[in-house]
């Protein structure tokens, strides 16, 4: 239940925060979290990874999908040099995930001082 | 604490953020790109919008309405002129930033500022030709006029308040790829936009090759190889129109012959590609079916995305027009409103001289000048660098103008320490904004001859319709006086002998005026004959004039559709005056097979270069290796740089004259003969043709492969191997990145029909569908209806969006 609980609570707030901070807010975001709903290490690295992968996959594949994935032909053929808009969006999810999973992920350490 | 895995774990997300938000390790801030609140996604616009936005802004005085049509072409209804403009400067920011951003920066050798030390030696060129310094010049001369003032005001006040407005988020995709934000726009950057396009236009010289080129050539083979009239030349005006006599005669120095003619071996300056041209022309309602002229126009310029063009309706209680803007300044460029149409080619005379200065000692502070020393003033350009302490650049400025080329830069001129000068006309003061600003407005022939006097540099043979009837053409721009050969070579510059003595006067400017023969064209050839009593340099293309005035003198109940099919016409007159002296001169017993099947295709090729002609192909690779052949032995030992003389030379050498001078190959004991040469040429060029055939590119579209390219040259975003016919000496000038830049046709019935074509789109941003949404089209030779809406058609369907503003 904590595990999603975090990564709604996660994912809502990595939303809310990036409309107004950088985007490595979410690594702020998933840390808080870690902290506050406290887990083992490895399930906060996965609820950070899982809610803003989800979260970045979603936008992305609305906002291109709305594009026709125009830009996203475009953009992927000018960094991964093929065009594959899904790829590019799994990419951007996983980024987002990695990045979040890993405050998570820290935060779980700062929050488990004695075992 | 766990502080070993705390501590792993923080530096691990520091670093992977670090990795993702730079581009130090990868080549992209990943991470910062594909946030998809703030990085590219945002730049993904939704294919279908349909909405209408509300925008407030104290700048204005009244209530101005903007309707988004089906091909996002904004229709601007304001209540005043300068609310019209601070919209206009709103809508190009809103859709064409960067380019304008980049342009401006380009212009005034701002590159190293984004591209780093790359982009120094363009920066140098562009500090040291003066564009910044000309571009002050002009700024003067526009806000000293308080109407000029007025819209530049508006127009960068727009620009400013969508700046302002910008989110990162909202930023265009090149700057989040790229990494780096737009500046504030100001009036002076509206100068330098400006400055570009002289850059662009009035830039057509050749001196330092010219100057080459006789210091190694006799003078006998100087006068063959570059010819000051071209045999094919049917001018603007036409010959045998009387001239009155000058009212300035520019006096060539007694020096000339002996000091003028001395060598040098120098460099070539920056130049704009040397194809920029246009074709324009205006039929009388004598000629057409509705009774009415036409007025069609072409500019031919570099194809890129963004495109140069942005489509534009601007209506206020004074004017309404229609046309073409330039991202980077106000007002209609070319366009026509309720009344009339007008249109420009380039008037390509040579208005950029060099003369050699002498300068004391190396200090550059005193140069010599009319027997004393003179003192320099020195100019500090201060080159910003990305990632590297800023240059400064000490440029002397003379009487002449900068001195461009010194010790200290030379771009490719070798050895060469000897210190050039710059006379530029577009170092004047001027105020060409005006020019368009009273076109947009013109009712009749009169306001047409008050507004194009206000055209300085660069030159243009502006064309104007009109629906009372009338049609004219002008060879308009302020023009040195120069007497014969003045300026076709590097210059001494020790004294006023060698200066511009005058400019030639306005009521001496070649035009046209409701001529008897119905029409009115111009296609950058020279435009008069020999008997005009002014010395108009060498250089000119013939023969896209030559073909558009041999149509349109038999042409009869002219109709859009004809002057639609003339635009986008593929025929190759230069072929077609060739051919017969090339066909006469194949020696088929020297060819095997392979060159006879390639001299049989030259044989039945139609003289047109459709986009699936092999033939053109065939034509196109034989004249190269036939040009070669004929002069790569003269001008093997030629001091560099130097040019080739221009294709009309060439042909008109070869039909004169079948043992033409330079036929012979001079490092051969035998003298050659043309068929000789011909024929060897065919062989020469069946190695080329077999690969090209090889690589499935034997039809001309697919050999010459045209494309639009992207401003960064990122090929993801540009257009490519478009299917399109044309090329150099075709109607259709579309050549690799060159070429038709915005077709026009205005039939100025009552109620104007208008049809128009770009080859790019309205919007600037490449995750757009309205980015590149006009090319394909374009390359088809197919042209848009171009709605001119009323205030009664608010509610028509074609409007996509709407944009309302007023004050806040």
């Amino acid at each position: 239940m904590k595990f999603f609980i975090s990564i709604i609570l996660i994912a809502l707030t990595s939303f809310a925060v990036c409309l107004y901070l950088p985007w490595w807010s979410i690594t702020i975001v998933a840390l808080v979290v870690a902290i506050i709903i406290p887990q083992k290490p490895l399930v906060s690295f996965f609820a950070g990874f899982i809610a803003v992968f989800l979260l970045w996959l979603i936008l992305s594949f609305i906002i291109s999908n709305a594009n026709d994935h125009i830009l996203a032909q475009k953009v992927s053929m000018l960094i991964l040099k093929s065009s594959n808009p899904a790829l590019l969006i799994l990419i951007t999810g996983f980024i987002g995930g990695i990045v979040a999973g890993l405050g998570a992920l820290t935060g779980s350490f700062i929050r488990r001082p004695n075992y | 604490m766990r502080v070993i895995p705390l501590a792993i774990s923080a530096i691990a997300t520091i670093a992977v953020v670090l990795l993702l938000n730079t581009k130090y390790v990868l080549p992209a801030a990943l991470g910062k790109l594909l946030a998809p609140q703030s990085g590219i996604w945002q730049n993904a616009e939704p294919t279908l919008t349909q909405e209408t936005k509300d925008l407030h802004f104290s700048q204005l005085k009244g209530k101005t309405e903007v309707y988004f049509d089906e091909r996002m072409v904004p229709h601007i209804f304001a209540d005043n002129e300068t609310d019209a403009i601070f919209v206009q400067g709103y809508l190009h920011a809103k859709d064409r930033l960067w380019q304008m951003d980049l342009q401006v920066k380009a212009a005034a050798g701002r590159v190293s500022e984004v591209i780093g030390e790359k982009g120094l030696e363009h920066d140098r060129e562009f500090r040291r030709l003066g564009m910044v310094y000309g571009a002050e010049n002009s700024l003067k001369q526009m806000e000293a006029d308080p109407q000029i003032k007025a819209i530049c005001d508006a127009y960068t006040a727009g620009i400013n308040a969508y700046i302002s407005s910008l989110t990162e988020a909202q930023l265009p995709l090149e700057y989040k790829l790229i990494g780096y934000e737009p500046e504030l726009w100001s009036n002076f950057k509206t100068a330098l936009f400006l400055k570009y396009m002289s850059y662009d236009l009035a830039a057509h010289e050749a001196d330092f090759e010219m100057t080459n080129a006789k210091s190694f050539f006799s003078k006998e083979d100087f006068n063959l190889l570059y010819p000051a009239s071209q045999d094919s030349l049917d001018p603007i005006v036409p010959r045998g129109t009387k001239f009155e006599k000058p009212t300035l005669l520019p006096i060539a120095p007694s020096s000339a012959d002996s000091l003028y003619f001395n060598s040098v071996n120098v460099a070539s300056s920056a130049k704009p590609d040397p194809s920029n041209g246009s074709n324009n022309w205006a039929v009388s309602g004598a000629r057409t079916t509705t009774g009415s002229p036409i007025l069609c126009n072409d500019p031919h310029l570099g194809l890129n995305l963004p495109s140069l063009w942005y489509e534009i309706q601007i209506s206020t209680p004074d004017y309404n027009a229609y046309g073409v803007s330039f991202p980077g300044a106000p007002c209609v460029i070319i366009g026509f409103n309720d009344s009339c149409a007008f249109g420009f080619t380039n008037g390509g005379r040579d208005v950029r001289d060099y003369y050699e200065i002498e300068f004391k000692d190396a200090s550059r502070k005193q140069y010599r000048f009319n027997g004393e020393w003179k003192n320099t003033e020195f100019r500090y350009e201060e080159i910003k660098i990305e990632g590297k302490p800023a240059f400064i650049d000490t440029v002397a400025y003379t009487l002449f103008g900068p001195v461009m080329f010194d010790p200290s830069f030379g771009a490719k001129r070798g050895t060469n320490k000897k210190n050039y000068a710059v006379r530029w006309k577009a170092h004047d003061p001027s105020n060409e904004l005006r020019i368009f600003y009273q076109l947009d407005r013109a009712k009749n022939y009169a306001d047409y001859q008050q507004a194009v006097l206000n055209l300085h540099t660069p030159g243009q043979n502006v064309i104007f319709a009109c629906k009372n009837g009338d049609i004219a053409i002008r060879t308009q721009g302020e023009w040195p006086a120069k007497w014969k050969g003045q300026g076709d070579f590097v210059m001494p510059g020790i004294d006023s002998s060698y200066m511009w003595q005058g400019m030639i006067a306005d009521s001496e400017t070649p035009y046209q005026y409701n001529p008897e023969r119905g029409f009115v064209s111009s296609a950058n050839q020279k435009p008069v004959d020999s008997t005009y009593p002014y010395y108009l340099g060498r250089e000119y293309p013939v023969y896209r004039g030559l073909i558009i005035n041999r149509m349109l003198d038999t042409m009869q109940m002219i109709d859009v559709a004809k002057m639609k099919k003339m635009q986008t016409d593929n025929f190759n007159v230069l072929a077609q005056i060739a051919m017969p002296v090339l066909l006469k001169n194949i020696d088929e017993e020297l060819l095997n097979p392979t060159g006879k099947k390639y001299a049989e295709m030259l044989r039945g090729w139609d003289l047109r270069n459709d986009p699936q002609s092999t033939g053109a192909t065939v034509f196109e690779l034989v004249w190269l290796k036939m040009r070669s052949l004929i002069f790569d032995d003269e001008f093997a030992n030629a001091p560099q740089p130097i040019q080739l003389p221009f294709e009309s030379t060439l042909v008109d050498g070869l039909l004169k004259d079948s043992a033409w001078k330079f036929i012979d190959n001079i490092k051969t004991p035998e003298k050659e003969t043309f068929k000789q040469i011909f024929t060897q040429a065919i062989i020469n060029a069946v190695p080329d043709l077999e690969e090209t055939s090889t690589k499935g590119k034997l039809k001309w579209a697919a050999y010459k492969d045209t494309r639009v390219t992207h401003l960064a040259k990122l090929n993801e975003f540009s257009s490519l191997h478009l299917p399109i016919g044309g090329g150099t000496n075709n109607i259709n000038a579309a050549k690799e990145t060159h070429g038709p830049s915005w077709r026009m046709i205005v039939s100025l019935t009552e109620k104007t029909e208008a049809w128009g074509i770009y080859p790019g789109g309205q919007s600037g941003n490449p995750g757009s569908k309205y980015y590149n949404d006009f090319v394909t089209d374009w390359a088809l030779g197919k042209y848009y209806r171009l709605w001119v809406m009323t205030k009664d058609e608010k509610t028509n369907k074609r409007i996509q969006c709407k944009m309302n503003f007023s004050k806040s």
